[in-house]
């Protein structure tokens, strides 16, 4: 249930410049909220995200609490080869979520 | 068939109880300037910030500080020998000065990113670029956050 | 306040010429009705246009997911008994609630599609406000998309689309309003800096970036609610689904939006 939505585009001529889309459930709750009976909620983010595009390591980023619930992270890249993405968020508690994609590059 | 309008007193008083609810839930964390400037200065050490290559693009009002759009790009080639290293996105007011920090190369082809970030109040944003040249450069964004109605207390 | 109350219940003995009544008057004139979509800020229009921003696509894939999964005794999937949802679902959302000939009252899209897990699948009813629940019915809604609202033409509905007018346009709670004197008196004027919209539930469920996650209509009236410090209606309840009928058989001929995004 609940897997990220990934947005690559299928096909892409080599040496273009493409846009990736990327939306994850997650609640994101950022450890500062206090209950009504003053109780603080526990923290629990997403803390890395990392995208590898065959082998190699493209994007990465560091989330804070600050980043919304369900995040949303878009990024380019240079359509280099055929191949596989992959997409990995980590974070509190043991989180991990993975989600692949793959592109056709001529 | 319709009831009596309301005088403009009904609806204020209705203001002032739907904003007390959403005053109950703020934060009382809070970064401040200076603790900006020294998330800052973590990253950058004692280098000097550059203006002008930074585009920082957040909406100057947001009618909810839950989900604001970012969107950041550098104007870079994005060669092997001329690209941008990382981009650190750090807030004011916010209980934590960070926000995001990516990390590219010049694998990317265009050094932009988007997402969407919390705004606890109306305050300043700012976007910090490491280049290859191990200069950086740096924009700054003003943002009004208005306050949401009809709000539930959290549970 | 009260005499005028009294003056629609007299009226109101045959509540179907009322409701005609109101349904020519909309259709009429010009329709001044507005979404509170037409009203947003560029960039939360943009987050609903766009599938891929928008953050109630997580649920709506969850619900196609749900849609084809076998559950309960009888070990079946909705799709086994109604087959591709683009086609069977199309339209349903947008003409609920609808008179339940069973029970004798109206019933509600999330009450329908329990009734279905119940009966038809043999399963444990989703409980309100759960992530099945919102996501089946963000997917069923979401077939509806762009069609126009038509709740309330079941004459048999008449009754109850008046009780909830009455419900939103009787003052209450601690603040003595209605939900008339902002949603049809004050709409288009601020309220601590939020707009007052006219109300009209297009695009539910909505991902409401003040919950950070998906909600159902009943969620939305209760929060209303809470405002107007007035204890909240139940969510299922008889005036709960008196208020959502009320409120859709208001917005007849409005595009759905399902699912929409709201500040
Ligand atoms: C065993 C067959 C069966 C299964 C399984 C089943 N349904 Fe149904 N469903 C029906 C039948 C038959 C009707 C229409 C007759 C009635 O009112 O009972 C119906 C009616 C509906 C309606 C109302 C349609 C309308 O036009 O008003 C909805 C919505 C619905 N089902 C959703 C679902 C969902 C969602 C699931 C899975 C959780 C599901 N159903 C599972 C047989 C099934
Ligand atoms: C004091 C004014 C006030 C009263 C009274 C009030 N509301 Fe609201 N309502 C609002 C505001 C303001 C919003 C928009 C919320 C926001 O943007 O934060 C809203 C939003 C809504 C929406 C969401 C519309 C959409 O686009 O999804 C519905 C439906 C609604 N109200 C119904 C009701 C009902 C039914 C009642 C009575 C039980 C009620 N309201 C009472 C001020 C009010």
């Amino acid at each position: 249930m609940a897997r990220p939505i990934i947005n690559v585009p299928a096909k892409a001529r080599r040496g273009q410049v493409i846009e990736i889309k990327t939306l994850v459930s997650h609640v994101m709750e950022t450890g500062y909220r206090h209950t009504e009976t003053g109780e603080r909620v526990p923290r629990d983010i997403i803390t890395e995200f990392v995208c590898v595009y065959n082998d190699e390591e493209i994007f990465r980023a560091t989330l804070s609490p600050a980043v919304a619930a369900n995040p949303f992270i878009t990024f380019h890249t240079l359509a280099t080869e055929s191949g596989k993405l992959t997409f990995r968020w980590t974070g509190d508690n043991g989180f991990s979520e993975t989600g692949t994609a793959t592109i056709e590059v001529e | 068939m319709r009831t009596i309008p309301a005088t403009r007193r009904d609806v204020l008083t209705g203001a002032t109880a739907l904003g007390a609810a959403t005053l109950l839930r703020l934060e009382t964390a809070q970064a401040t300037p200076a603790s900006l400037e020294a998330a800052i200065r973590d990253v950058v050490g004692e280098a000097p910030l550059k203006e002008g290559r930074v585009k920082l693009a957040i909406p100057p009002l947001v009618e909810n500080g839950n989900t604001v759009p970012l969107d950041v790009e550098v104007d870079s080639l994005m060669t092997a020998a001329d690209h941008v290293r990382t981009i650190h996105v750090f807030n004011e007011k916010n209980p934590q000065p960070n926000v995001i920090s990516v990390k590219l190369g010049p694998r990317a082809g265009r050094a932009r990113f988007t997402t969407r970030f919390r705004l606890a109040d109306t305050q300043t944003v700012v976007a910090v670029a490491e280049l290859s040249d191990g200069t950086f450069h740096t924009a700054r964004a003003n943002v009004i956050v208005t306050i949401a109605a009809c709000v539930e207390e959290l549970g | 306040m009260r005499s005028i109350d009294i003056v629609l219940r007299c009226v109101s003995t045959s509540g179907f010429v009322l409701m005609l009544v109101l349904l020519d008057s909309l259709s009429a004139t010009t329709d001044t009705r507005r979404s509170t979509y037409d009203d947003m800020s560029r960039d939360i229009r943009a987050m609903q246009d766009d599938d891929m921003a928008n953050p109630a696509s997580l649920w709506v894939n969850d619900g196609a997911a749900l849609w084809s999964q076998p559950a309960g005794a009888a070990q079946m999937s909705c799709a086994d008994c109604h087959g591709d949802a683009a086609t069977s679902m199309k339209g349903v959302a947008a003409r609920y609630p609808v008179f339940d000939a069973a029970r004798g009252k109206p019933v509600g899209l999330e009450a329908r599609i329990n009734h279905c897990r119940k009966t038809r699948q043999q399963a444990p009813a989703f409980a309100p406000e759960s992530r099945d629940l919102l996501a089946l019915t963000a997917f069923v809604g979401r077939q509806s998309r762009g069609l126009p609202i038509t709740t309330g033409d079941d004459p048999r509905l008449a009754p109850f689309v008046e009780a909830g007018r009455m419900i939103f346009e009787r003052r209450q709670g601690q603040l003595n309003l209605s939900c008339a004197i902002c949603h049809d008196h004050n709409a288009g004027k601020r309220l601590a800096s939020a707009l007052i919209p006219q109300a009209h539930p297009t695009g539910y469920p909505i991902y409401r970036l003040e919950w950070q996650s998906l909600g159902s209509l009943a969620r939305r009236l209760r929060n209303c609610m809470a405002g107007m410090r007035a204890a909240p209606y139940a969510t299922g309840s008889d005036e709960i689904v008196a208020l959502e009928l009320f409120l859709m058989a208001r917005a007849r001929g409005m595009a759905t939006e399902t699912p929409a995004v709201r500040p």
